[in-house]
């Protein structure tokens, strides 16, 4: 009957759909007639892939899609390319920018790179790390952001929700971003990063993996590398919409490929690669929504210099290694420095489904380089053995690139900023804050110029230490330590493998007098990658250190009974026995002294017996005949205690 | 009635001892952060770490760390600042703390020396001076206070820096103060005591009978027998004296000197209002006084940190469902109240024992107990050791506590350090201590009550 019914009614609601359908497509028709302009001003899809050989005989890969929605007001509700969760994400809690990770690995700073944008922007902790930027009142901050957590969690399948509580994340005042008040951060360190948050990351592109340089992304070879992170960044303004950035960057070791006539120098030749060999799969054609699809392979300054040290200048086609497809284009990095050589860096466009681009490095003779470092190389590990105490101590080691900027200028100063987060089962005293210079401790007030510190609340929020620190560029090495007490939690705090330890989150060590820009000069065309326009934005330097393991001690989790009694027992023999000495009579001993002599010996049992059968009897005698005041209120207390027991039995 | 011979000797020694550890292992002994010496309220790294927050301009209170008085804050704070070179920093607060344990020594042996006199007082009246020769009476002040100088376990809260000699030093104040009468010092005892620590509240009581009813004394009844039998032989024989020492009794004993309790009252309350006062100053900017109740009180009452120490409630609320927790923290902590009553009724006439009892429940049932409580209690226990000298099982506590202290940082150590042992082995020696102090209290009261019972025994003969 129902099906009938509705059938009947689908015609007039299709019309009633068309009618109102009508003007909308009308005003649609009309609007993208009025010219090309609206089309660039719409939703917008990009796709990079950035490739870069690493010096420890490793590739880096960079995908990086965008996706861009002009100012809602003009396109309603309705989205052709961006994803309208996000967007909802955006609107529902009001946010101005935001960033979500899931990082597995530990980015190596030593050979990775430090101070280039891919590892001072890209480059997280491992875990989960979040941190969101509200256009809202103060008050109301906290409600959106566990809300904004919940979301989340659901949309990327990830404990995400576990930053809810008011114990795992903060409101960091300037060390994080420059003096923001309704920024929240938080991070979980142990967050395990698996298949199941790629997906619903892979279903907010337009053409998820099925077409495009998502479709490079398979599972078992990007999960097998050494550093995987998986990033969401959103940024929404008033004037430019949202702007929504994905982006997975996973370093990668490409199979040896044996050459048997190069056998004796394979094992010091980097490995051959290309992107069918890392990835197992082809780029095959286009995600056709997509307004530009890139791939981008560099060389790095170091790598640069190397080569023009051998004289081969920026060839992709030496006698040291080949690039297999030729590049469409070239961008050089124009630094401000002159008579140095930069990084290059390839640009590969042309690629359909029926030639399919497999862009490779051959390497035929070993070659050596570094990669740009951080100005310090910064690590963090904790001191102290036993499950009472410890200390966190904080390093930076002068670097390479230190060095350089050392020689540019003469009576500098670094600063560095450290941020960090101690959940509050880690006490830490910060009264006990040390620092040495060179190994030299050296008074706090002389190297801190700034510090804020919000102590941790015992199972309310974690304590965060800002510090800012400035001190010679000629300074070898820095090292801050801070003791801490190891606190005792209940029972049901732990979580299920307690013996594993507790995770500190990263800290993150900027340094703002660095800066990871780069600047190209492409004769023809101007620079409209966004993956490149990116790389010019003056970002800061930053490294994030190490997640510390902290074991705790733990109670016998098997124990709770027995020490409930145990106490209980102490408690009540201390009461019991108290309260008998209290009560003892002072004549007591002499009547039973009075007595024993009297009487002929009689047993405690006996005596009972005896005491109780005479009562008996007197009982008997008196409860029948006697209305005495005793016997009533004895037949009263009977009374109740059986009303009692029948009450109880009855139900 | 001589004082111990040579007692100026050993309790010089006793300081110079004190000394000389403080300066042969100035940073190697680590006894502040024993848990059996420092308590999150004692503490004085906690101490350090609230003075720094205070000097941030944060409130000492913010980050869980300190639970202390803030004038305890405003009064160490300074000593505790961490300099470069040069002493260890809590070294001036260590030398502090050996005056403060000399001065507290010598108020306890002020008091014996109080005690020794009323009893001897007491006992003309009853005509037991004979007992007093037979006895061969030590000084109790004498011995108290050199118990308490050279009690391990008082040099170990000495050196480890643990904020308890303070403690200690007010509750003996306001001992004192009653005993001697002088409402002004009993007052000041006990409201900072009572601001330190919270759990000396309870000794109001005690310190009320002392000012009310002076010192301790046999129980009234007897004096009542005595006088009645003195006044009928004063009948027959006329004798001067012995009317003059009815006339003493009926004065100390009958009459509740409600002048000295009002007097008490009136300090009691112009202290707290000082205390508040300066409180409120200290913390005016940062926090206020309901944050200091909430933090220290509260963190008293509601056994927050649970860190172990010699007791058996951290372990238990480790352990305990949470549903039960509010319940438990009821019993815990009207066991000290339920107990106030009967202690009361049947100590009256002894007072300073009374004292004694309280401070030793307390300090078996508080929430972060230390040695340095115990250190106290044992110290006072030694000013009744004339009256307790036939108590039961005293070699079985002396062993006891020697086995305690030696095996607690053992299981201790194998449980955190070395993590062979677990947290139960270290707890089977709270419960055997708990076990230990029940024993002392119970067997105390029980050979105090026979004491006086003998007395009676002897006066009726």
């Amino acid at each position: 009957m129902a099906v009938l019914r509705h059938s009947a009614a689908f015609p007039f609601l299709l019309l009633l759909a068309l009618l109102i359908c009508i003007p909308a497509l009308v005003s649609g028709v009309w609007l993208n007639d009025d010219g090309g302009g609206v089309e660039e001003e719409g939703e917008q899809f990009s796709e990079e892939l950035f490739l870069k050989p690493l010096p420890d005989r490793k590739v880096l890969a960079h995908f990086h899609f965008q996706s861009t929605v002009p100012p809602s007001a003009a396109n309603g509700r309705h989205h052709h390319l961006f994803p309208k969760a996000i967007a909802q994400l955006v609107q529902k809690f009001q946010i101005k920018e935001l960033e979500l990770s899931f990082t597995q690995g530990r980015w190596n700073y030593e050979s990775w790179g430090g101070s280039d944008p891919i590892s001072s922007t890209n480059a997280k902790p491992p875990g989960v790390e979040l941190w969101a930027l509200f256009d809202l009142p103060v008050m109301e901050i906290d409600a959106t952001w566990k809300d904004l957590t919940h979301a989340l969690s659901g949309l990327f399948c990830a404990s995400i929700n576990f930053l809810e509580s008011s114990t795992s994340y903060f409101a960091p005042s300037w060390a994080f971003r420059s003096n923001v008040s309704n920024l929240r951060y938080g991070a979980l360190p142990r967050e395990a990063v698996c298949t199941e948050n790629l997906t619903p990351w892979l279903k907010l592109l337009p053409c998820r993996d099925k077409a495009g340089l998502a479709s490079l992304l398979d599972r078992p070879s990007i999960y097998k590398g050494y550093y995987h992170s998986q990033r969401l960044q959103l940024t929404s303004t008033k004037s430019t919409g949202i702007v929504l950035k994905q982006t997975l960057t996973v370093v990668l070791k490409p199979d040896v490929q044996r050459n048997s006539a190069h056998s004796s120098l394979d094992k010091s030749i980097q490995p051959s690669w290309s992107v069918s060999s890392m990835f197992k799969k082809n780029v095959t054609g286009l995600c056709v929504p997509a307004k530009t699809s890139r791939i981008f392979f560099e060389l790095e300054t170091n790598m640069v210099v190397e080569l023009e040290k051998l004289g081969y200048g920026d060839s992709w086609s030496n006698s040291i290694f080949d690039l297999s497809p030729n590049p469409v284009r070239v961008f050089k990095e124009s630094n401000p420095l002159p008579g140095r050589s930069n990084s290059i860096i390839y640009e590969f466009i042309n690629y359909s489904e029926h030639e399919p681009l497999d862009l490779g490095m051959k390497w035929k003779l070993p070659f050596i380089w570094s990669c740009s470092q951080a100005p310090f190389h910064v690590s963090r590990f904790l001191m102290g053995s036993g499950n009472e105490r410890g200390s966190i101590a904080i390093s930076l080691q002068s670097t390479e690139s230190n060095k350089e900027f050392l020689a540019k200028s003469h009576g500098c100063n670094v600063q560095v900023l450290i941020f960090q987060v101690v959940p509050w089962y880690v006490k830490v005293y910060y009264h006990t804050l040390q620092v040495f210079i060179d190994g030299k401790p050296q008074s706090v007030s002389d190297v801190i110029e700034k510090i804020q510190v919000s102590p941790s609340e015992d199972k309310l929020f974690p304590g965060t230490l800002e510090l800012m620190l400035r001190y010679p560029c000629s300074v070898q090495s820095v090292a801050l330590t801070l003791d801490f007490d190891k606190g005792f939690l209940h029972i049901d705090e732990y979580p299920p493998d307690a013996n594993q330890g507790f995770d500190i989150p990263s800290a993150l060590v900027t340094f703002p007098n660095f800066h990871s820009s780069r600047s190209y000069v492409e004769d023809n065309f101007s620079i409209n990658s966004p993956l490149l326009l990116k790389f010019q934005e003056k970002n800061v330097v930053r490294s994030y250190t190490e997640a510390l393991l902290v074991p705790l001690t733990t109670p016998d989790f098997s124990m709770p009974y027995n020490v409930i009694t145990f106490t209980c027992t102490v408690l009540a023999l201390f009461f019991g026995s108290l309260l008998n000495v209290l009560r003892r009579r002072v004549g007591e001993e002499e009547r039973l002294l009075n007595s024993k002599g009297n009487t002929t010996r009689i047993r405690l049992i006996p005596l009972l017996l005896s005491k109780f059968s005479s009562k008996l009897k007197g009982r008997t005698d008196g409860t029948p005949k006697s209305s005495s005041l005793l016997g009533s209120k004895f037949l009263l207390i009977l009374v109740a205690v059986l009303a009692v027991l029948w009450h109880y039995i009855s139900n | 009635m001589a004082g111990i011979r040579g007692y100026w000797t050993l309790a010089a020694a006793a300081i110079a001892f004190r000394l000389l550890l403080l300066l042969c292992f100035p940073k190697d002994l680590h006894l502040g952060s024993r848990p059996e010496v420092a308590t999150p309220l004692t503490s004085l790294r906690r101490l350090a770490e609230g003075y720094w927050l205070k000097q941030a301009s944060m409130s000492p209170y913010s980050g869980s760390m300190y639970h202390g008085s803030p004038l305890l804050l405003s009064f160490l704070g300074q000593l505790t600042i961490r300099r470069v070179e040069g002493r260890p920093p809590h070294f001036y607060c260590s030398l502090m703390f050996v005056v403060v344990d000399f001065i507290t020594a010598i108020l306890i042996r002020a008091t014996g020396q109080k005690l020794l006199l009323s009893r001897h007082k007491s006992f003309q009246v009853l005509n037991l001076s004979k007992l007093v020769e037979a006895s061969g009476t030590v000084n109790p002040g004498d011995f108290a206070s050199l118990v308490y100088l050279w009690n391990p376990l008082t040099i170990v809260t000495c050196m480890g820096s643990s904020t308890s000699p303070v403690d200690n030093l007010m509750v003996v104040m306001a001992i004192y103060g009653a005993c001697s009468r002088i409402a002004p010092l009993a007052a000041f005892g006990w409201v900072f005591a009572t601001h330190l620590s919270l759990y000396p509240i309870i000794l109001i009581v005690p310190v009320i009978l002392l000012l009310g009813y002076g010192l301790d004394a046999p129980p009234s009844k007897l004096f009542l027998h005595k006088t009645s039998d003195a006044s009928s032989s004063g009948a027959l024989n006329q004798s001067p004296d012995k009317s003059g020492a009815s006339k003493l009794t009926d004065n100390t004993i009958h009459t509740f000197s409600w002048v000295q309790v009002l007097h008490f009252v009136l300090w009691v309350f112009i202290w707290l209002c000082y205390v508040l006062l300066l409180s409120s100053i200290s913390l005016e900017d940062v926090g206020g006084l309901s944050e200091m109740f909430r933090k220290t009180y509260g963190f008293i009452l509601t056994v927050e940190d649970l860190s172990p120490n010699i007791g058996v409630l951290w372990y238990f609320f480790a352990e305990v469902f949470d549903f039960f927790r509010n319940f438990f923290l009821i019993v815990f902590h009207v066991n000290i109240l339920f107990m106030i009553l009967p202690l009361a009724i049947r100590l009256k006439h002894r007072s300073c024992f009374l004292a004694f009892v309280y401070i030793a429940i307390s300090s078996m049932l508080k929430s972060y107990p230390s040695v340095g409580d115990s250190a106290l209690y044992l110290g006072l226990l030694a000013l009744f050791c004339n009256e307790l000298a036939d108590m039961h099982f005293s070699f079985f506590l002396f062993c006891g506590y020697i086995g305690v202290s030696l095996l607690s940082p053992v299981m201790h150590n194998l449980w955190i350090w070395r993590g062979t042992g677990n947290a139960n082995f270290y707890f089977a020696t709270g419960l055997a201590y708990a076990c230990l102090q029940t024993v002392l209290v119970v067997e105390s009261v029980s050979s105090m009550l026979k004491h006086d019972r003998m007395l009676r025994k002897l006066v009726k003969a």
